[in-house]
């Protein structure tokens, strides 16, 4: 943290002088390790068994907070008969399809209920349901759970609150974590007993009733073919020990990017809708009637889904969205299955997708194996670019990589480039939406130079010509561009959009264009438009409520006034669950809202994240749906039952609870269970694209060494905004690669000399960087060495230096399409590396020593 | 350190505590510095960063030292803070630093003493220090005392600030300081150095060092209340076990008379590169001269003696 995100990590500073323990779990010792109580090394890619060990600890020891867990938790809920455990599948669950590598949830459900299914991967089984028949494409990449993400539930579940059912959550999650011993942590992850009692004894004795603990991680913790179980297995961890809605709790995930809380919550993804709503599937007929029977939930805030949608196309096409088109519904594209940014790089090399935007983005650079993204980008018919500087991926047709080993030559590719120069957040209006939820605005302190632009400028112009051209025609095609409300207003010399107006939108109105407050005002009938329902109040009273600047001095702790928090500026999001079921705080020391009984009233410090008047013993009617079916004592509202969810019925294409695999490429057996990969990971064998053999096959000792790329606290991710940057650029001026002193011994690497590093993809030289903050573990008796790469450099700008990311493969978590680049395998040699063809020459002969193909790897 | 005789150099060098009112201010601001405590220093580089953005001080070269994090190397005409990154292990037999650990820490709740103790106890506990240097703004500064144009001066808030536009480029205030940190530049010769943004302070802005620094390692104020709040840090790190934390540079009775910017540091000051013991490089000037003085009276009579003599 104190590496990536500086600035932010003066707060746990401030902790730590207030007493926290401050502990740093990392392959590698960093800048936060330098300043952490504890630091604990891990063998890259082992956190589930880590976490795992924790779980178990927990449970095993009876050190759950009880009463948290039996009320807010699915703790005592009942699953189904037909579910059967990776205890019993030998590291598989049940309802997996070998053939089409992807699970059925079917089985995973509560006792009960009908099907239930969450936000993500909703949409298909509930289209069963429906009896619709089947969903297409199982891989559709439904599974953006996060923020709002909800379950739809029908029926009642069963529950145990003694928790001794044998088949409720509880029991279990027992069983699942039973073999998670720490003698297991310390074989599979490297990491001493003694260090593993520290870390669990310290998140135990600061978490109950008295006090919370936090875990806060930066992206790279989802850059793994198990990524999202990565997080959820802290979500288990933080369920069980009461750390969620309270104060000084939670698990915070840092973002790269200074908005991509934003992206995610209006989305730049193509699965989703503004708000979390599903983005429709390709089903024939459907309707919006249809898509919301299968996409809303019958309980829970997510059965306003119809508001929220209909309000969403009002403000989008406007007068042109009525009841008798269905808002418009028909406009929206369809998900033919999953579109992520691997998949495109194939479609692209398919000769499927002819044009690509890049917009603050360096494939060529930052994603993983660059040389498929530029064998991609060199496929199509045209490519822009939107940066500060000419980036890697503006200008790999003239003297990319394989441009130098004669792979490709510039007068064969037919790819149309432009570039555009981008402006900067100091040149322009607009908001960041944080790791908190929180909606900061910016404004504009200079004009921007030349002929950069904003995004916003070249989104509403490009909209405006596109429009233009397209006035005249009567093609039914073209309506969803032409009867857009694309009305905003412009200023300045640039006609720059006003981007308040667009905020304005975004929060929404009501039929007499009045600002709305809150996200409960919106309706079902078209009389209110709103462009993200989630920042619903953003715009309340007609004020821009994230430019609001009172300094802490002036307000509470919460600092409510500070920005704008979604949902409803709540800070803290289901801090109902800071109170006990009676609705007192748990402890004074740790109170945030409470029910206040005299006024009937929750009231607190915080916007209590619950309906304000809904006391701690209401209790639904039977057939209440909605936020009506939530009893008082259901904090998490966004979900049916309004349970933490410790067990995940549905949602998750890769399982319902955490189960550890090792990653694509691993010098290790999995040591918990036959089943050595996730079984329904993404994997994409290409010639560019190769896997490295599965340990103990022949050739697998090819590769010994574990690899995990990352930043530094000078530049900042694919580099096209620092390496450009004199001042920056000085600070780390080279490629560079750390190892042990024990490694260096092992390979003869001379401190300052040069490396080259080596996978089946591709080979690239560094400087090397002896040190022992990279240190050997010993990982099932055997000393594993770590090999660490920052991933910033690229051959243009100021600073140059290969790319580590030539290095990775595309090998995909199945939830959310996200690349395996923090656990790699690699080998290193002394030198430079090879120019020209001689570097393929390298890398062809390393498969050959490993025995690779176009199988390798990919087996199930 | 003490100095062992302080008479006969004053009269060149400003011994008092008010170094802006021996240098004829009458009526003015409180004297300024910087506290570094390096205790919480992250190793980010705004400091370094926004010193250049600030003060037009040029970007000077791509150079992989392998010096751990640390591509600066130093102080100099082209850096006016550095951030040091030093990578060493500290003995088992010392106190527990508390900071950085990839042993068991002392202090940590939940330690368990019963467990078997890990390799790094016996090797020593790895750290991963880092400093941001700067100018000391000594009070008494030598650079001062030595520059023949005026271009080094002592502002009204006892900082030490060289003027670009009258420096003649002799060079030597750079042999004069006892830290190294004045230098000059290659292209034209002249001597640059930290200014305490002294444009800022008139505006009653803090420097731009200070202003960038996430975890307030680097704190700017008057230099009384800095050290009160120094003293204190100190203190609550013993508390805490940290008996290795020590101030560097905030003695009026050192060598130098006491630094306008002092630090905090969790090790000996040779390991962030730092003289132990600073003096005043004039200390000894007008003793030297009074020495002089008596060798050429001495010298003088003799030759009058000698032609005396001859005429005899």
């Amino acid at each position: 943290m104190a590496e990536c995100h500086p600035v932010g990590f003066q707060w746990v500073l401030e902790a730590k002088a207030r007493g926290a323990t401050v502990i740093h779990v990392d392959p590698r010792f960093t800048r936060t390790s330098a300043l952490a109580d504890l630091h604990v090394p891990i063998r890259a890619g082992t956190d589930i068994a880590f976490l795992g060990g924790l779980i178990n600890h927990v449970l095993s020891t009876g050190s759950y907070f009880a009463d948290y867990v039996i009320a807010y938790t699915n703790a005592a809920t009942i699953i189904g008969e037909g579910f059967s455990d990776t205890e019993d599948g030998d590291g598989v669950f049940s309802g997996l399809d070998p053939e089409s590598r992807s699970y059925d949830a079917g089985t995973w459900q509560y006792e009960g209920t009908e099907v239930a299914a969450a936000s993500g991967h909703r949409d298909q089984q509930q289209y069963k349901r429906l009896g619709k028949g089947s969903s297409p494409g199982s891989k559709s990449g439904r599974g953006e759970s996060h923020g709002s993400g909800g379950a739809s539930l029908q029926g009642e579940p069963e529950r145990d609150e003694t928790l001794r059912h044998p088949r409720c959550v509880f029991q279990i999650l027992r069983r699942h974590y039973a073999r998670y011993t720490p003698e297991m942590v310390e074989r599979v992850c490297g990491i001493p007993q003694h260090l593993f009692h520290q870390v669990a004894d310290a998140l135990v004795s600061s978490s109950g009733r008295d006090r919370t603990s936090a875990f806060v991680y930066a992206v790279g913790w989802t850059q793994h073919t198990v990524g999202v179980q990565y997080i959820r297995s802290a979500a288990i961890l933080q369920s069980l020990l009461g750390n969620i809605g309270r104060p000084g709790g939670g698990i915070m995930a840092l973002r790269g990017h200074a908005s991509i809380q934003g992206s995610t919550d209006i989305p730049t993804l193509y699965n989703l809708l503004p708000g979390y709503i599903p983005m429709p599937h390709a089903h024939e007929h459907e309707t919006l009637d249809d898509f919301i029977a299968a996409d809303s939930a019958a309980k829970g805030y997510w059965g306003d889904m119809r508001a929220y949608m209909v309000s969403l196309m009002k403000a989008w096409w406007g007068a042109a969205a009525t009841a008798e088109n269905d808002y418009c519904f028909d406009y929206l594209p369809r998900l033919t299955g999953s579109h992520s940014t691997y998949e495109t790089v194939m479609a692209q090399q398919a000769g499927e997708c002819k044009g690509y935007f890049l917009m603050g983005e360096n494939p060529a650079v930052g994603s993983a194996n660059a040389k498929m993204q530029r064998l991609g980008m060199a496929n199509l018919d045209w490519l822009v670019v939107r940066d500060f500087s000419l980036i890697e991926s503006a200008t790999w047709w003239k003297d990319g990589p394989e441009v130098e080993s004669k792979q490709m030559r510039t007068k064969d590719i037919g790819t149309e480039v432009f570039f555009l120069p981008a402006a900067a957040h100091t040149e322009k209006d607009g908001s960041f939406t944080n790791t908190q939820r929180m909606l900061q605005f910016h404004h504009q302190a200079v004009e921007p130079q030349g002929d950069a632009r904003s995004d916003l400028w070249f989104m509403y112009h490009l909209g405006r010509l596109v429009r233009e051209r397209l006035a005249a025609s009567t093609d039914p095609r073209d309506r969803p561009i032409l009867d857009l409300t694309w009305d905003y207003p412009t200023k300045g010399p640039i006609a720059e959009p006003d981007a308040e107006a667009v905020l304005a939108e975004i929060n929404g109105w009501d039929a007499h264009g009045q600002p709305l407050a809150s996200y409960e005002q919106l309706n079902e009938d078209g009389s209110t438009a709103c462009g993200c329902w989630i920042y619903c109040g953003v715009y309340a009273d007609g004020v821009n409520q994230a430019a609001r600047r009172k300094p802490a001095g002036e307000q509470n702790w919460v600092a409510n006034e500070w920005g704008w928090a979604w949902p409803a500026n709540r800070r803290l999001l289901y801090n109902r669950a800071s109170a006990d079921p009676d609705g007192k705080p748990w402890s004074e020391r740790k109170a945030l809202v409470w029910w206040d009984e005299e006024k009937a009233l929750w009231t607190g410090h915080d916007i209590p994240d619950f309906t304000a008047s809904k006391s701690p013993h209401y209790r639904p009617p039977k057939g209440a749906t909605r936020g009506e079916a939530l009893s008082g004592v259901d904090p998490f509202v966004m979900q049916a039952d309004g349970k933490a969810w410790l067990f995940v019925p549905s949602g998750l294409t890769d399982g319902p609870l955490p189960a550890h695999y090792e990653p694509q490429d691993s010098p290790f057996r999995n040591l918990l269970y036959a089943q050595q990969r996730n079984p329904v990971r993404q994997v994409f064998p290409h010639p560019a694209n190769r896997y490295h053999p599965t340990p103990g096959e022949r050739g697998a000792d090819v590769f010994p060494y574990v690899l995990s790329t990352y930043r530094l606290t000078e530049h900042h991710t694919a580099g096209g905004m620092t390496r450009w940057v004199p001042y920056l650029a000085e600070l780390q001026p080279e490629m560079f690669c750390e190892v042990s002193p024990e490694l260096a011994a092992e390979r003869g690497l001379e401190h300052g000399g040069w490396v080259t590093v080596v996978t089946a993809r591709n080979a690239i030289e560094a400087r090397v960087m002896v040190t022992e903050r990279m240190k050997p573990l010993v990982v099932d008796g055997r000393v594993t060495h770590q090999v660490g790469l920052p991933y910033h450099w690229g051959r243009n700008g100021y600073s140059r230096g290969d790319a580590a990311n030539e290095l990775s493969s595309m090998a995909l978590d199945p939830n959310i399409h996200i690349q395996e680049v923090k656990a790699l395998t690699c080998d290193v040699r002394p030198g430079r590396r090879p120019r020209g063809k001689a570097r393929d020459r390298l890398v062809r002969r390393y498969q050959r020593r490993a025995r690779i193909g176009t199988s390798t790897g990919t087996e199930m | 350190m003490k100095l062992p005789d302080r008479t006969g150099w004053s009269s060149l060098v400003e011994t008092t505590q008010d170094p802006a009112g021996g240098s004829g201010y009458g009526d003015h601001p409180p004297r300024m510095g910087f506290f570094t405590d390096t205790s919480v220093c992250i190793g980010c580089k705004a400091c370094e960063v926004a010193c250049k953005e600030w003060n037009h001080v040029p970007e000077d070269g791509l150079d992989f030292t392998g010096m751990s994090y640390d591509n600066t190397g130093g102080l100099g005409a082209d850096s006016w803070r550095h951030v040091a990154f030093i990578e060493n292990r500290r003995p088992v037999s010392t106190v527990d630093l508390g900071l950085p650990a990839m042993g068991p820490p002392a202090g940590t709740p939940g330690i368990r003493p019963d467990l078997p103790a890990s390799a790094d106890e016996e090797e020593g506990q790895l750290q991963w220090l880092m400093a941001s240097d700067v100018c000391k703004h000594c009070t008494h500064a030598a650079c001062l005392d030595v520059c023949p144009t005026g271009s080094l001066f002592r502002t009204e808030f006892g900082t030490v600030v060289v003027q670009e536009d009258i420096c003649n480029g002799c060079g030597y205030c750079i042999p004069a300081c006892p830290y190294g940190v004045i230098d000059q530049r290659k292209e034209d010769g002249r001597a640059w150095k930290c200014t305490l943004c002294y444009d800022r302070l008139g505006e009653g802005m803090e420097p731009a060092c200070a202003k960038a620094c996430p975890t307030d390692s680097i704190q700017f104020g008057p230099l009384d209340e800095l050290r009160e709040r120094a003293q204190a840090r100190v203190e609550q790190l013993h508390e805490k076990g940290v008996d290795v934390a020590r101030l560097y540079g905030h003695d009026p009775q050192d060598g130098v008379g006491g630094d306008g910017a002092f630090f905090l540091l969790l090790e000996e000051p040779e390991v962030y590169g730092l003289p132990p013991d600073p003096v005043v490089t004039t200390r000894d000037l007008p003793d030297m001269w009074r020495r002089a003085g008596v060798a050429a009276a001495a010298l003088v009579a003799g030759m009058a003696a000698a032609a005396l003599g001859g005429r005899s």
